[in-house]
């Protein structure tokens, strides 16, 4: 248990997922203009990042290394996981169109997001259980969830100051991210 | 011969995919903590994207368009697979540096962004050198970004000192915030040539932001339009195919009713 805890704190604080490991850059800079869109797409994160880890781990585990095909992996997970995004893209917007009015659009955004195949990897690296895979991808994404909505909240606020003209735009939102990273490199001691 | 130097010139210069373009940004912070990590990663990319550049050209009549990004990422997986092992094998030094940013060469935007953009539609050669061009291009700009960060970070230059011995490293630039902070600046300065360029009236929206504005209607990376399976193409035709019966149907209004449902039941089946 106290096992899953440490996972769980150094995915989602230490280890952060866009703030140390640079994975999911495009949507963090991307989606982060308005807090509520950021927070959809932090709980699209939250639901394909899990979902994935899970059904990784199951692959890896009963397919791909008793038939010692470990070295598919990458080609494996990436098919898996743009498969899995369109396929719960479809099922939501079949069965549940309330559930898919809040997070359908950021979807097709996350195919092909380094931070779900980054995990996904790294689980199997870190040679996690499948139990373990399912926490770390959760609290990853969490990770990404706090960084996105916070990022979005300082944007809002910044929109209305007075910036030099060439550091408008993406430039001041890097700055910004940049002191989060420092921020968040105060977790390290934890 | 002359559209291969364009090709070079394109990809190297005129639309350098990190500088200009702003694509593939996660490895370009990650793995710049020196000027030689830069390298490596650059020349990885570089392999990966020709060769796969060259094979999905040679494929392009072979590969159903509705299913092409399917298609693109099985080619593009197995190159970082193959280049995966041979770094594994001959250079451990540079694949233990990378870790895991070698896998994830796969969802990198200007590989599967210049597969869909040029190989798809182009032939061999070209694509090739398109893939060479914008690779070195990538190498160029991750190298000057590793080299800047080492510099100001470990007051080295391809593990090399060159700094007086009183200048102490702002450590800061080697960590996860100095490749914020180094992107801010060059991001800036490419706004800064940018605003330059539109007052004296030059064309300058090939520049571009990087999603930073909105990344659900950018179409420069077109991270929105890179579906799994294309499932607008048969929507669309699902579509043309319902109007035609519905048109036919009016002509047919007078006809047995039952047959109108059976018509029914087809459309629906066809949605």
């Amino acid at each position: 248990m106290s096992n899953l805890i440490v996972i769980a704190l150094g995915s989602a604080l230490i280890n952060n997922v866009v703030l140390s490991q640079f994975l999911g850059l495009c949507p963090f800079l991307g989606v982060s203009k308005k807090t509520n869109t950021a927070a959809g797409m932090g709980a699209a994160v939250v639901f394909v990042i899990t979902l994935a880890s899970f059904v990784t781990a199951l692959i890896y585990r009963f397919v791909l290394a008793p038939l010692n095909l470990d070295y598919l992996k990458t080609i494996v997970f990436i098919l898996v996981i743009a498969a899995l995004v369109q396929f719960v893209e479809m099922f939501l917007k079949k069965y549940m169109p309330a559930l898919y009015g809040a997070l359908g659009v950021y979807l097709p955004l996350i195919t092909t997001n380094c931070a779900v195949l980054g995990v996904a990897i790294n689980n199997v690296q870190s040679s996690y259980g499948i139990l373990e895979s399912v926490v770390n991808g959760l609290a990853t994404a969490v990770g990404f969830t706090i960084a996105i909505v916070i990022l979005a909240g300082i944007r809002e606020k910044i929109e209305y100051n007075d910036i030099p003209a060439p550091f408008k735009g993406m430039p001041i939102v890097l700055v910004t991210a940049g002191l989060m990273a420092i921020a968040f490199c105060g977790f390290s001691g934890l | 011969m002359n559209k291969i130097v364009e090709r070079l010139h394109n990809g190297i210069i005129k639309e350098n995919p990190t500088l200009v373009l702003m694509l593939g940004m996660c490895p370009t912070l990650a793995v710049t903590t020196s000027a030689i990590n830069g390298l490596g990663m650059g020349l990885t990319t570089a392999v990966v994207l020709t060769l796969s550049n060259g094979i999905i050209s040679l494929l392009r009549k072979i590969i159903p368009n509705r299913v092409r990004i399917p298609a693109f990422i099985v080619v593009i997986a197995s190159f970082v697979t193959i280049v995966e092992l041979l770094l594994e094998g001959f250079i451990p030094s540079l694949y233990n540096a990378l870790g895991l940013y070698i896998p994830l060469i796969v969802v990198n935007c200007i590989i599967l962004g210049r597969a869909e953009a040029y190989a798809y539609q182009n032939p061999v050669l070209p694509s090739l050198f398109d893939g060479l061009g914008m690779g070195l291009g990538f190498t160029v700009a991750l190298t000057i970004i590793g080299l800047i960060r080492e510099i100001l970070g470990a007051g080295q230059a391809f593990g090399f000192h060159i700094m007086p011995d009183s200048y102490i490293p702002v450590s800061i630039f080697v960590l996860a915030p100095g490749a914020f902070f180094v992107l801010a600046i060059l991001t800036a300065i490419q706004n800064k040539v940018k605003i330059e360029g539109e007052k004296r009236g030059k064309d300058m929206s090939r520049i571009g932001s990087g999603c930073s504005e909105d990344c659900m209607n950018c179409k420069e990376s077109g991270c929105s339009s890179r579906k799994f399976y294309d499932n607008e193409a048969v929507e669309e035709k699902a579509e043309e195919k319902k109007k035609s019966k519905a048109e036919s149907k009016k002509k047919e209004e007078t006809e047995d009713v039952n047959e109108d449902k059976d018509e029914e039941k087809e459309v629906d089946a066809d949605e």
